[in-house]
């Protein structure tokens, strides 16, 4: 039952139920869509990247709780930062989630920490990481819709 | 053993499965999952072990004696999958992998022997995905259209729209028998008469229905039906398709190779009569012989008294979750099986499966292979309890808490 605590923190629900940057990004000159075809968790993330910097971000879809807050805390915490550094906090957030005793720079990480939780829940760990690799696609600039799977 | 809930004896029922007394995450296991596998009693699982331990060998043209007792023991099941769903002959009932197959094999041989361009196939909004894309690639192969019969918001067929899809290029109807994400049992013997008055052939997909409701193929009139062994308490891996006899000995072959053939020369091959025309290789002959033995126990339990009863613990089941505020039923067809299926409003379905599991109760959460239907009640998902006759109503009970612990999550 702790591990449901972890798992559902006071943050992580607020994100859900006030998610940032959540709209369409009108300015915006890369995109990409994301889809969980396992329980059709679906994103689409918006960037505004200037000279190799996230000057502006934000993100569309439906999805559940850890998905919908992942998404959202992903927004603030690639916001104003180089493509190199937003590269470096998906590679320490996928420790974070995937691996309990992961040596993580907190710092870099953020409000992103209270997804630690999900790391117990093998089963969720898709729902976190979507918003990431649909960062990823954007940021590459793939064309095709991203899965999980 | 009688029909009324106060006397069916589910703790005795429950002894006969031994998984129901695992524990999950520290808790007794609430299984409510019987939609996507149900659970095996020991009958089952003592099948299979016997039929390893003293009979194993493969089936037919075998002179020794462990070949004749396995082929006894596999004919010997598909004879009892014929009294069970009352078949005329055994030779119309095709082992397969399961229902997704048996689909695929009448597609893939009435389907691609008989459909031409143009020609019509309906099936409908609540089908599984497994009863839509064999018939969307045979379409597109052919150049072929799918037709869709739409349902009411309770998830019921709409009969008058089915009527004015059946037109002069209608080639084929397949409709699931009891849906798996709604519970709605379609009126199948009125779809099979308004079919047949205009000559077209009927399928219908069982795998839900045949755990729950007695099946009587001949009554019903259907020219195929498939189901599957593992959601009637056998094993997976093994299921059925029965078929009318004369459509059987027309369709070309699904699959070649052995025992599927009179005679072979690099010439001509000669095909087998059916079933056998139809079961290419070594199939899972302990698999049929698992899913017998389940056959007769449900029949020892009485298909008539496991629909009695589930039918008493759906609508309990279905007043508990309607007194909670915040949950929405999604399927409440008056015809209905014992399925639960439904949203919650400020929890995602992920997240409730998720809390529920902590609780040691599995529900399937997700479009259940159903993503039109999903998009039809506009959800991205649902969470589904599906019920068994080995369910009680204090597992019901327990689930209700479990969704108090959601929306006590939830309201933080």
């Amino acid at each position: 039952m702790s591990n449901l605590h972890d798992l559902y923190q006071e943050i992580l629900l607020e994100h859900n139920n006030r998610p940032r940057n959540f709209r369409k990004l009108e300015d915006a000159n890369r995109q990409a869509d994301g889809y969980n075809p396992l329980c059709g968790d679906q994103i689409t993330l918006y960037l505004k990247v200037e000279e190799d910097v996230i000057t502006d971000v934000a993100f569309q879809g439906v999805g559940c709780a850890i998905s919908r807050a992942s998404a959202s805390m992903l927004t603030q915490s690639v916001k104003g930062q180089s493509l190199e550094k937003a590269e470096e906090i998906f590679d320490g957030f996928h420790a974070l989630i995937t691996d309990p005793d992961a040596d993580v720079d907190y710092d870099v990480l953020g409000d992103l920490e209270v997804l630690s939780g999900v790391s117990a829940f093998p089963t969720r760990i898709k729902c976190a990481v979507l918003a990431w690799h649909t960062l990823n696609a954007a940021i590459e600039g793939k064309e095709d819709s991203v899965t999980t799977e | 053993m009688s029909t009324s809930a106060n006397t069916f004896d589910v703790a005795g029922i429950r002894e006969d499965f031994p998984i129901l007394k695992e524990l999950v995450n520290g808790k007794p296991l609430v299984y409510l999952d019987n939609a996507a596998t149900t659970q095996k009693p020991q009958a089952v699982i003592d099948a299979l072990v016997n039929y390893y331990v003293t009979e194993n060998s493969n089936v037919h043209r075998g002179v020794h004696t462990l070949s004749q007792k396995a082929t006894d023991a596999y004919e010997g099941a598909r004879e009892k999958v014929r009294q069970f769903i009352n078949a005329e002959d055994d030779k119309e009932i095709i082992f397969v992998r399961g229902t997704t197959e048996g689909i695929n094999l009448v597609a893939q041989t009435y389907g691609r022997a008989n459909i031409v361009a143009g020609d019509e196939i309906i099936v409908t909004a609540m089908e599984h995905h497994s009863n839509i894309v064999p018939w969307q690639i045979l379409c597109e192969e052919k150049g072929a259209h799918l037709k869709v019969i739409p349902i009411s918001d309770d998830g019921e067929l709409l009969m008058d729209e089915f009527e004015k899809l059946l037109s002069p290029r209608t080639r084929f109807v397949s409709v699931v028998h009891q849906s798996n994400a709604l519970g709605t049992i379609n009126p199948v013997e009125q779809i099979v008469e308004m079919a047949h008055a205009r000559d077209i052939p009927v399928m219908l997909d069982g795998a839900q229905a045949v755990a729950h409701v007695p099946i009587d193929v001949q009554r019903i009139g259907c020219d195929f039906y498939a189901f599957s062994g593992h959601k009637l308490y056998g094993p997976t891996g093994v299921g059925v398709l029965y078929g009318r006899a004369e459509l059987l000995d027309a369709m070309p072959p699904y699959q070649g190779g052995g025992e599927m053939i009179r005679s072979v020369t690099f010439e001509k091959t000669l095909y087998n009569v059916i079933p056998n025309k139809y079961e290419a290789g070594t199939q899972n002959i302990a698999g049929s012989v698992g899913l017998g033995a389940a056959i007769d126990y449900v029949s020892s339990v009485g298909m008539d008294n496991i629909a009695a009863y589930e039918k008493e613990l759906l609508a309990y089941g279905t007043e508990r979750l309607s007194e909670i505020e915040i949950v929405r039923l999604i399927g409440t067809a008056r015809h209905k099986g014992s399925i639960l299926s439904f949203v919650m409003e400020n929890a995602h379905p992920h997240d409730v499966g998720t809390i529920l599991d902590a609780e040691g109760i599995a529900v399937r959460t997700g479009h259940h292979c159903a993503q039109p239907l999903m998009d039809r009640y506009g959800v991205p998902a649902t969470v589904r309890a599906s019920l068994s006759f080995y369910n009680t109503r204090e597992e019901i009970d327990t689930l209700v808490k479990g969704i108090d612990r959601v929306i006590e999550v939830f309201s933080r």
